[in-house]
């Protein structure tokens, strides 16, 4: 049976030297189509003797095993090989840009972030959110919150009017979110505790002051909240806000017609260059207002200052701002220059958290 | 408020250091704004003697002098002053020495040829005054060799505080000194005014028209005065604080408005004519008041006026023709009281910002009008001599007479502070209140200077402040029984939705003002007088925004002109449709410029964004609305909107005609112009308290999900449709062919131009049917595509594209 061997020998040498699918067909024809090498082969099987059929049958069908699948193999190897060859071919410039997502455009001021920043730190401790009209009358910006009609602390506030109205009375822009306190003790029976946020207005323009900026305010009413607790309320607010372990604080005795006692508060700080560090140095500065509210404020708001008591601060949204995230000019937040609200801004998804950190 | 600190002296015994006491009235809530040592300045300049003085060799107005310093070791100075001479005594500066009146260093250096190793120095070179004729001489008895500062009492420090409206009694320094010694600083010096006796009966009567104006009166001649420049120490006391040194009369009563916040008036009797009276002005008066300005009054002002008219405009200014000078022989004292609303009223009106405004304004102690009246005649007879006459008192000094019903618990009521006992009492005491009784509520009377003091609060506000805010301790807050639960309105909800959304569409946020100009304010839909601001700080900020689209157009343009033409911005702010609470709004505005479509601006090499347009703005109010939970299967799209939007490509959302949610689309070019912005601009504005809330919903699970098993089957179909009739009635009349079987239409084609009639458009609907019960057959299928055919061709005159 030396012919099988040669035969195979043959066969193989054929399908590797096979340089493409046709070729590697030409030689399954000639190997195992009807007329194929093999196929004739396998044919005189059945003139053989059963004796001849056994010794021959395994070597001839193994001969025709190892041929088809030699022919797979490289069938399959051609193949691979012009696919890699095509795909070579096919090929991307990865350097190019792709336009940004617009997740990645998108800004937040910074005014709404501190906002969220505030409410999630306040939303913890138990306050509700309350806000009130920008046009207020002189009631509520003013009277109920124990100006005294001609007081100089009035004229302090440089307030915008509006031209009295055919009942005679003028309007005004809130020099302050303090009537939103007003309307709250009026609306809501104690305990109360809320945060104010919103715009305010003063006629004042310089490199610290814009016409319209943002305060917001926090109001405690019940039976038994005092300045201890304020004072709490602050250095954990502080601690939280300015994301440090611990503030100094100190707390100054001042004048707000709407607070008895009254103060100011100033944070112990460094600042070095453009940054403000909390929580160490030596300067002091000034950041919020605050005190027990008035008697007089209570009474107001038919609340018996003999029965209910409590206490407010209130603080400027944007000077927070700049002193956190150390914008150096508060004219430039109602600006809308593109190229500082990208810098400053914030991310849509940048949630403010207490999980997370506040500022991610 | 200034003092110096050896005035705050006068009133107050004390060891304490300067920067002791400031950091004391910073903390009983008198802030030090500002604190002035000049000494720290003058400490190099030292007192010399000049042994001698010779004419300088080369130059004939120069001096070669020999200096002694005070050491024994002479040094040359070369020394252009007239007066420089063997033996005088002068203040002497070493090269190396800031010379505060130059501004210059001074170094060692040959001044024609002579070699110079200081200088003697005029008191214009110290910085101390304008004189400049020659070098400073001391008198011939001073030591030599000692700091020049102190001699001249120039190392006396300046504080200035801001003192708070309520705290009148500190805008005198004897009020100051009282809350120091009961801060324990110091002690109050005693003092008491004697009454002046009078020597005759005062020739002047006076008269108060109103007495809600001026409750109280009092006037004194005194005869026969030298008035002239005042003593050295007045006259510096007064230039220590930024005042002018006037003459001695007007001296006076300046330092008493300092020292005992005690504004008072001087007349020159000679020019006063009959007596005075106190009354409103008549309309049109004028007076030439001291600062050299004519002021007109109005019938609400208070003057006072004798037979000549106004001499004086009442406890603000007083007036030229009557005023003091050092001609003035007899002069008339005022000692009054005002109302302190009409002071501020008629001082804001003229705009007048005098000392003695400031301090009627806040009001001052009036038991002290009489006592201010016999200390300033006790001063004028010391500096100026003359006789007093007796004192004319119109009007009544108001009784002090409050007393208030103080518990002694409240400041830990109030303020959490636990007291030392008998602390609070001590505190009171010597802050000059009267505390009596000794059972829990004590009864405390009030000095006549606090009219700030009117109850319990104010008490303990006294008391926190004197024995230190940071007595009290830091005290948890109970979050108490509150559940947790959300914080947040519905609306608060939505304004922070909207904004995370809108800039998650690549939206920069802004923050635009309140108020735009009142043409911007008009074109917008604004513009009414009620939202007219009667003080505007500019004429483009005057009128309150009726919409964020003006601020947001101007800032897009704003930065267009910087160079980012494609600027994407939104603000979520008040819109002012009245002055009414309920007619201010939040408003979510989204506004795209140039290029700066949803997917990015500008060229790109995969394809370049073209102008931006009314379905960018749609989009942007889409993603606003369901953002904040608008019922997105119930909102209405109708053509046009208000009169600045594009007629023709501009929409609006509602939900009903009444209800308009939102506006969107491509800005008139007519708009544009008004605002002066250059196109294309698209925008959209959501209202977004218009969005009706969601109902209140038992459990937060969401509906069953219904999963069908069955394939969908998607059938295309394109017709041929007049221009006119609108994308959603075909889809609405497809999905009106079988509303069990389709559950969605989506528009894929829209085209019109070569192929296609003029005045029609085709529109490709791709209809999605989703059997519900069992597969459907061929011939079921295409009924339904018969019927959608039929339904489109009823209600829209569409034909089916062949």
């Amino acid at each position: 049976m030396t012919d099988l061997k040669q035969l195979e020998a043959e066969l193989m040498k054929s399908i590797d030297a096979a340089k493409d699918e046709a070729a590697v067909e030409a030689v399954r024809v000639s190997a195992l189509g009807k007329k194929g090498s093999i196929s004739e082969l396998l044919k005189t099987l059945g003139a053989m003797t059963p004796e001849e059929r056994k010794q021959n049958g395994p070597l001839i069908n193994g001969l025709r095993d190892r041929v088809s699948e030699a022919l797979n193999a490289k069938k399959n190897a051609l193949k691979q090989a012009a696919l890699s060859q095509q795909l070579a071919a096919d090929k991307a410039d990865v350097t190019l840009p792709v336009r940004e997502n617009a997740l990645e455009r998108g800004r937040i001021h910074p005014v709404s972030q501190v906002i969220d920043e505030v409410t999630t730190i306040f939303a913890d401790m138990g306050f509700s959110v309350a806000e009130g009209p920008d046009i207020e009358t002189d009631f509520y910006n003013f009277t109920a919150l124990n100006f005294p009609e001609g007081h100089p602390a009035r004229e302090m506030h440089d307030t915008f009017f509006f031209n009295p109205g055919p009942d005679g009375q003028r309007k005004l822009l809130r020099t302050h979110t303090s009537p939103v306190q007003i309307r709250t003790m009026e609306k809501v029976k104690p305990p109360i505790r809320v945060i104010m946020p919103g715009r305010t207005y003063r006629c004042d323009s310089d490199q610290t002051h814009t016409p319209m900026f943002h305060q917001v305010e926090g109001l405690v009413i019940d039976k038994g909240s005092h300045l201890g607790h304020l004072k709490w309320i602050l250095e954990e607010f502080c601690k939280a806000f300015f994301e440090v372990p611990s503030v100094k604080m100190r707390f100054r005795p001042s004048f707000f017609p709407f607070t008895e006692p009254s103060m100011e508060v100033d944070i112990q700080c460094d600042r070095r260059g453009n940054e403000v560090r909390f929580g160490e140095g030596s300067d002091w500065m000034e950041i919020l207002g605050c005190g027990m509210v008035h008697p007089n404020v209570l009474k107001n708001c038919k609340l018996d200052p003999n029965e209910y008591q409590g206490f407010a601060w209130g603080m400027g949204i944007d000077r927070i701002a700049m002193l956190k995230y150390g914008m150096p000019d508060l004219r430039a937040f109602f600006e809308a220059d593109v190229r500082w609200l990208s810098h400053y801004g914030f991310r849509p998804l940048d949630f403010p958290t207490l999980a997370g950190g506040l500022s991610g | 408020m200034k003092f110096t600190l050896s005035w705050l002296k006068e009133h107050l015994e004390t060891d304490a250091s300067l920067s002791e006491i400031a950091d004391k009235l910073t903390m009983i809530g008198l802030e030090v704004e500002r604190i002035e040592d000049k000494a720290a300045a003058l400490a190099p300049f030292t007192t010399a003697r000049v042994i001698s003085a010779e004419k300088h060799p080369d130059a004939d107005r120069l001096r070669v002098c020999k200096v002694d310093p005070g050491d024994g070791k002479p040094v040359q100075v070369v020394c252009g002053a007239p007066n420089a001479r063997a033996g005088l005594i002068g203040v002497f500066a070493r090269a190396g020495t800031h010379i505060p009146g130059t501004g210059l260093d001074l170094k060692v250096g040959k001044i024609r040829g002579q070699e110079s190793h200081g200088m003697l120095v005029s008191a214009r070179e110290m910085g101390i005054s304008d004189e400049h004729e020659g070098i400073i001489e001391l008198p011939a008895d001073t030591p030599i060799g000692k700091p020049f500062a102190p001699l001249m009492g120039l190392d006396d420090p300046m504080l200035e505080i801001a003192v708070t409206p309520n705290r009148a009694d500190c805008l005198g320094v004897r009020g100051i000194a009282r809350d120091l010694a009961a801060a324990l600083v110091g002690k109050l010096k005693d003092e008491r005014t004697m009454p002046v006796k009078g020597e005759f009966p005062c020739p002047v009567s006076v008269k108060i028209e109103d007495a809600s104006l001026c409750p109280a009166f009092a006037l004194r001649l005194v005869r026969g005065v030298k008035n002239g420049p005042s003593p050295e120490w007045l006259q510096r006391r007064l230039r220590a604080i930024g005042l002018r040194p006037i003459n001695a009369l007007v001296d006076i009563t300046n330092l008493l408005t300092f020292d005992r916040a005690r504004p008072l008036h001087v007349f020159d009797a000679a020019k006063v004519k009959g007596n005075l009276v106190i009354r409103r002005a008549k309309a049109g008066e004028k007076l030439l008041a001291l600062d050299g300005k004519t002021y007109e009054f109005d019938s609400e002002m208070c003057v006072i006026a004798d037979d000549n008219g106004v001499e004086s405009l009442s406890g603000i200014m007083g007036g030229e023709a009557s005023g003091c000078s050092e001609s003035t022989i007899d002069v008339l004292i005022e000692s009054a009281l005002w109302n302190p609303v009409n002071i501020a009223h008629t001082g804001r009106k003229l705009g007048i910002n005098s000392d003695a405004r400031y301090r009627f304004e806040r009001g001052v102690d009036p038991a002290f009008t009489v006592p201010g009246l016999d200390l300033a005649t006790k001063l004028v007879i010391e500096l100026c001599g003359g006789k007093p006459s007796e004192i004319v008192l119109a009007g009544a000094i108001p009784e002090a007479n409050r007393v208030i019903d103080f518990p002694l618990h409240e400041p830990h009521r109030l303020a959490g502070l636990e007291l030392k006992a008998g602390e609070a009492k001590r505190i009171l005491t010597s802050l000059g209140f009267i505390v009596s009784g000794n059972t829990e509520v004590v009864k405390v009377a009030v000095p006549s200077w606090r009219g700030d003091v009117e109850g319990k609060a104010d008490l303990v506000e006294e008391i926190v402040r004197i024995a230190g805010v940071d007595r009290v301790p830091a005290t948890p807050f109970e979050r108490g029984e509150f559940a947790r639960k959300p914080v947040l309105t519905a609306l608060q909800k939505r304004t922070r939705a909207a904004k995370r959304a809108l800039a998650g569409a690549g939206l920069v946020e802004a923050v635009t003002w309140s108020f735009i100009s009142k043409q911007q304010a008009e074109a917008f839909g604004g513009g009414k007088p009620s939202l007219a601001l009667a003080n505007p700080i500019a004429a483009e900020l005057s009128d309150m925004r009726p919409s964020l689209i003006p601020g947001l157009a101007l800032a897009a343009q704003r930065n267009a002109d910087r160079g980012y033409a494609d600027s994407a911005l939104f603000e979520v702010g008040q819109i002012f449709l009245g002055d009414k609470p309920e007619e201010q709004l939040m408003a979510a505005t989204s506004l795209r410029k140039g290029t700066a479509k949803v997917a990015g601006a500008g060229r790109h090499w995969s394809g370049s964004a073209g102008n931006v347009d009314v379905f960018d703005a749609k989009a942007d109010a889409l993603e606003t609305l369901a953002a904040s939970g608008a019922p997105l299967d119930k909102l209405q799209i109708v053509p046009g909107g208000p009169a600045y939007l594009h007629p023709g490509r501009s929409g609006t959302i509602q939900l009903g005609p009444k209800n308009i949610l939102a506006y969107f689309g491509e800005l008139h070019p007519a708009a544009c112009e008004a605002l002066g912005v250059e196109g294309p601009v698209a925008v959209s504005e959501t209202i977004l308290d218009r969005i009706p809330e969601p109902k209140a919903k038992a459990t937060r699970a969401k509906p069953p999900l219904m999963l069908s098993p069955f394939q969908p089957v998607e059938r295309d179909f394109a017709f041929i449709v007049d221009r006119e009739v609108q994308a959603t009635d075909i889809v609405k009349a497809a999905q009106g062919a079988d509303k069990n079987l389709i559950a969605a239409v989506d528009v894929f084609d829209l085209y019109e131009g070569k192929g296609i009639e003029p005045g029609k458009k085709s529109l490709a609907i791709a209809v999605t049917i989703q059997p519900v019960e069992k597969t459907l057959t061929d011939a079921e299928i295409e009924a339904i595509a018969s019927k959608i055919v039929a339904e489109v061709t009823k209600k829209t005159g569409a034909v089916l594209r062949g």
